[in-house]
């Protein structure tokens, strides 16, 4: 197989992998993970052999027409970034299943979430893969709602529900903005792929669409991020099992926002909007998340709430558009993505061991935990910036960025000093006071946790240390030319591990003295921010259900009433809309016939049919009750029937024949069923504007009729069918022919019509509860079923 | 309604309505008539037994809940049209073949199907809706 339809395969494998987890998880239980761990090994193995090539700068696109006729292909790009997202993605991914083979062992539905976990994997590759902009919304829908069944994977409990809710709501609807982001740069350039646009240049940022079309993507990349004020479902999605926790709210989906901001930034990025928007969200983020962080003692909430504002800083860095900022964000993304993995999955090692997660009731684990006690320290190292981690090469370069000397770096390096040294404590309260201190009595009796659990923090803690040891290789393999693909000219990274002394090494220094002081504070600094937040009061989770409750109220309202429930209001609007359509639209074209042209000689027995027709219409209108009304009416329809048949056409008058019967025999019966009174007893300024309605109705039909026949009549359909109704079709009744052949399709989807419409009148008649109001529904049910079929 | 004389002429009227309905939905390809008429008179002839001896000895008379019976024809209408895809023609194109039944060349088709259906689903449809009106119409 050639390389395009190896990486076909590859992006398809884990949903295929999905396809077959819950069979592999009824027959081998939690060690199903063994092998459903190869899907994305796979994958990860797939997407290695690129490296040499990207790293030399190239940029491998391929793919298949999906929608030619609407310009829309299945197709990739892979460059240093989309390749380091890749490898993240399958890499992280593999660990993960393990870990959820380990964490999930016994539990009814491990199927299921392997499933759902490998779908969302599948997603994510799908979303960062994407060449095409429609693919990409496609895997942004997906990653939503792939995450939606994750978080609500406890489907039992009513938190995790909201929670899975609120996120599909948040992320979804920025998708859609998202999508409409998309659209306008397709509008403005006339382009659907990625790799083309980036060569697009500079038209766009002049665009008069330009701010409209930034708004919309930022929107769609805010809400996938969580930033603030879009943050609240992050934390809220910490419902989910700990292993979707670490794969999709750290490591992964909230990145996807960075991924996109990323990737756009050669094209919509360097303008002053970005360089403000970016920053400041960024910056706001990156504050609320650490003080919120902070406020916690539950460790997947203080370890969701550091994520935000990570992705804070980073969609601060992606926008500051300072030297050194881009390359910042390449390194702290790669090494959130491994110590904020790892953390996570501790996290979730303790609470399964411990049986609970709460930092204030937690302590002295270290000895019956001493392997996930190291893991968790080497994670803490990484994300407090401490060499000899990934974490400190990157803070080193996040400092080297912003250690210029002017006003505007001045102010985000004290807002990421602030920020990382709250991350700095909160990593290490993780990391130090669950394991040191005197043994605390936990739910269940610790113990260290089995290989499936273990392993894939340890992996990615390891990794976290040797990509710092190994720094030039890393540069060269992952960091440089994921920076070059961000910003758009070749990027080279040079930091490594050997301390060079200057003013990154000192803020390095200051953030770290002031963590620590965090640390020992940590306590009162909790205290604080709860009064604080106390105070406050309102925060975006309540207004999220306040605008859900809103929006429910007003969907009410506005049903309430197009929707009253009343059958005569109903008709009177319908039949106020014909009016409207047959007299208002003549009169404004002036298209209203000609004074009718009477022929001289009508035969007698014509006259007698019309006569009669007339005359059962005025019995109808005479009649002392309903039942005399409805025959009366019937008679007229008879009289019609035989003018029909007077003029050739059996087929329709023995229609109308058998309609007439069958309406009078139905409208009786609802009669009936309705229990009205036999006769119309309301008083006359209630029955006027109903007469009045009627006569306007039947005029505009009388006019419509005279127009329509003082036009030539164009008789090349009755031609054609009556030339080739018998040699095509072999019938010589055209009528039947049309019906039955000619316009089949047509016929089929009317058949299906009455069967729908005479389910929904058998199930409304079943009905007991208000059974007199839904009879009278049938009963229009029934009429316009008439009207159809006698056109 | 429910004189002597309507009570005893009622079945033979509603054998022969129900007879010639399918006379008409036969003949419908090359004469006046249908599937859609045809439909019309047994749903017409099926009200006649209703209202002569009630709803429940129609619904024992034609053994099959009405709705199965407008089901069966939907699903013989669309069979109808997707056995020309499988002849490889476009959907709904007719077909006909001409066996020789004791000496007799007989036309069938698809679109004879097709009308069947159309037939089975207004009699299905439409006298379900007048049955459940007439049943709980007493109550």
């Amino acid at each position: 197989m050639d390389m395009a339809a190896l990486t076909f395969l590859a992006l398809g494998l884990p949903f295929l992998a999905a396809l077959v987890a819950p069979v592999l998880a009824r027959l081998l239980g939690h060690n199903a993970a063994w092998l459903l761990a190869l899907a994305p090994a796979g994958v990860f193995a797939h997407f290695l052999r690129f490296v040499p090539d990207v790293g030399n700068g190239e940029v491998v696109t391929g793919g298949y027409a999906w929608i030619p006729s609407f310009n829309v292909s299945f197709s990739w790009l892979i460059d240093g970034l989309s390749l380091t997202f890749l490898l993240l993605i399958s890499g992280i991914g593999a660990l993960i299943v393990l870990y959820s083979g380990g964490y999930l062992k016994g539990h009814p539905h491990q199927g299921r979430f392997f499933s759902f976990i490998l779908m969302f994997m599948g997603s994510m590759q799908g979303l960062v893969a994407s060449d095409s902009f429609l693919m990409l919304f496609v895997f942004w829908e997906l990653t939503s709602i792939t995450s939606f069944l994750l978080i609500g994977f406890d489907h039992d409990r009513e938190a995790a529900r909201r929670a899975a809710l609120q996120a599909l709501v948040v992320t979804g609807g920025g998708g859609l903005l998202l999508l409409a982001g998309l659209l306008i740069l397709w509008n403005v350039s006339g382009i659907t792929q990625f790799s083309l646009l980036l060569s697009f240049g500079a038209e766009l940022k002049q665009s008069p669409f330009y701010l409209a079309a930034l708004l919309l993507v930022l929107g769609g990349a805010f809400t996938k991020s969580a930033q603030f004020p879009f943050h609240f479902w992050l934390p809220n999605a910490m419902e989910a099992p700990t292993p979707v926790s670490a794969y999709l709210h750290s490591a992964t989906m909230v990145k996807a926002g960075v991924y996109l901001l990323m990737r756009l930034n050669p094209v919509l990025g360097g303008t002053p909007e970005w360089q403000v928007i970016l920053p400041l969200f960024g910056a706001a983020t990156l504050m609320a998340g650490a003080l919120l962080a902070v406020r916690q003692t539950d460790l997947k909430l203080m370890l969701a709430y550091t994520t935000m504002s990570s992705l804070g800083l980073l969609v601060m860095l992606t926008g500051l558009g300072l030297p050194h900022a881009i390359e910042a964000a390449t390194l702290y993304l790669v090494a959130h993505a491994l110590f904020k993995g790892a953390l996570f999955m501790v996290a979730g090692i303790i609470d399964h061991e411990a049986g609970i997660r709460d930092l204030t009731r937690l302590g002295g684990l270290r000895s019956a935990m001493p392997l996930t006690f190291a893991i968790a320290l080497a994670a803490a190292l990484s994300m407090g910036g401490l060499p000899p981690f990934f974490g400190f090469v990157a803070k080193e370069e996040i400092y080297a960025a912003l250690s210029s000397f002017e006003l505007r770096s001045a102010v985000f390096a004290a807002v990421a000093i602030l920020g990382n040294a709250l991350m700095f404590a909160v990593a290490f309260a993780i990391a130090l006071k669950p394991f040191l201190g005197p043994k605390v009595n936990t739910p269940k009796h610790p113990h260290e946790g089995p290989v499936l659990l273990w392993l894939g923090p340890a992996v990615l803690a390891l990794t976290g240390l040797s990509a710092a040891l190994m720094s030039g290789l890393t540069h060269r393999i992952v960091s440089s030319p994921m920076a070059s693909a961000i910003t758009g000219k070749p990027t080279p990274v040079e930091i490594s591990l050997v301390p060079h002394i200057g003013m990154p090494l000192l803020l390095s220094g200051i953030t770290v003295a002031a963590g620590v002081a965090f640390y020992l504070n940590l306590a009162r600094l909790r205290g604080a921010m709860a009064t604080i937040l106390a105070d406050i009061g309102w925060g975006p989770d309540r207004g999220f259900d306040q605008f859900m409750r809103g929006l429910v109220h007003s969907a009410v309202a506005v049903t309430r009433r197009l929707q009253s429930g009343r059958l005569d209001v109903y008709m009177t609007v319908t039949f106020l809309l014909v009016a409207f359509v047959l007299l208002a639209i003549p009169l404004h074209y002036g298209e209203f016939p000609r004074a009718p042209f009477f022929a001289a000689d009508v035969p007698v027995h014509e006259l007698a049919i019309m006569a009669i027709a007339v005359a059962g219409l005025l019995a109808m209108m005479i009649a002392p009750d309903r039942l005399t009304a409805i025959v009366s009416l019937g008679i007229q329809g008879f009289a019609v029937a035989m003018i029909f048949l007077l003029y050739g056409a059996p087929d329709l008058s023995f229609t109308q024949f058998m309609i007439e019967t069958l309406s009078v025999v139905v409208l009786a019966l609802v009669m009936t069923r309705l229990r009205l009174s036999p006769s119309d007893h309301r008083p006359w300024r209630e029955k006027v504007p109903d007469f009045a309605l009627a006569l306007a109705c039947g005029t505009g039909f009388a006019l419509l009729l005279l127009r329509v026949t003082g036009v030539p009549f164009d008789s090349s359909l009755t031609a054609f069918f009556n030339e080739y109704s018998k040699t095509i079709a072999h019938g010589a009744n055209v009528v039947n022919v049309i019906i039955v052949d000619f316009r089949g399709t047509d016929t089929l989807g009317e058949i299906t019509v009455v069967m729908i419409a005479g389910l929904s009148i058998l199930g409304l008649v079943r009905l007991r509860a208000g059974a007199l109001k839904r009879a009278a529904a049938a009963e229009v049910v029934v009429q316009e079923e008439d009207l159809e079929e006698r056109v | 309604m429910r004189s002597v004389i309507f009570r005893t002429v009622a079945p033979f009227l509603t054998g022969l309505m129900m007879l010639f309905s399918v006379f008409v939905l036969l003949r419908g390809h090359n004469e006046p008539g249908g599937g859609f008429i045809g439909g019309l008179i047994a749903v017409s002839a099926l009200a006649i037994y209703g209202i002569a001896h009630g709803v429940q000895t129609v619904r024992r008379a034609i053994y099959f809940h009405p709705m199965t019976i407008a089901g069966a024809g939907l699903f013989a209408a669309s069979i109808a049209g997707i056995v020309s895809l499988a002849a490889g023609v476009p959907f709904m194109t007719g077909l006909w073949i001409y066996p020789s039944l004791l000496g007799v060349e007989v036309p069938l088709s698809t679109v004879m199907l097709f009308d069947t259906g159309v037939y089975l689903v207004v009699v299905g449809a439409i006298s379900s809706i007048a049955l459940s009106l007439e049943e709980r119409g007493g109550e």
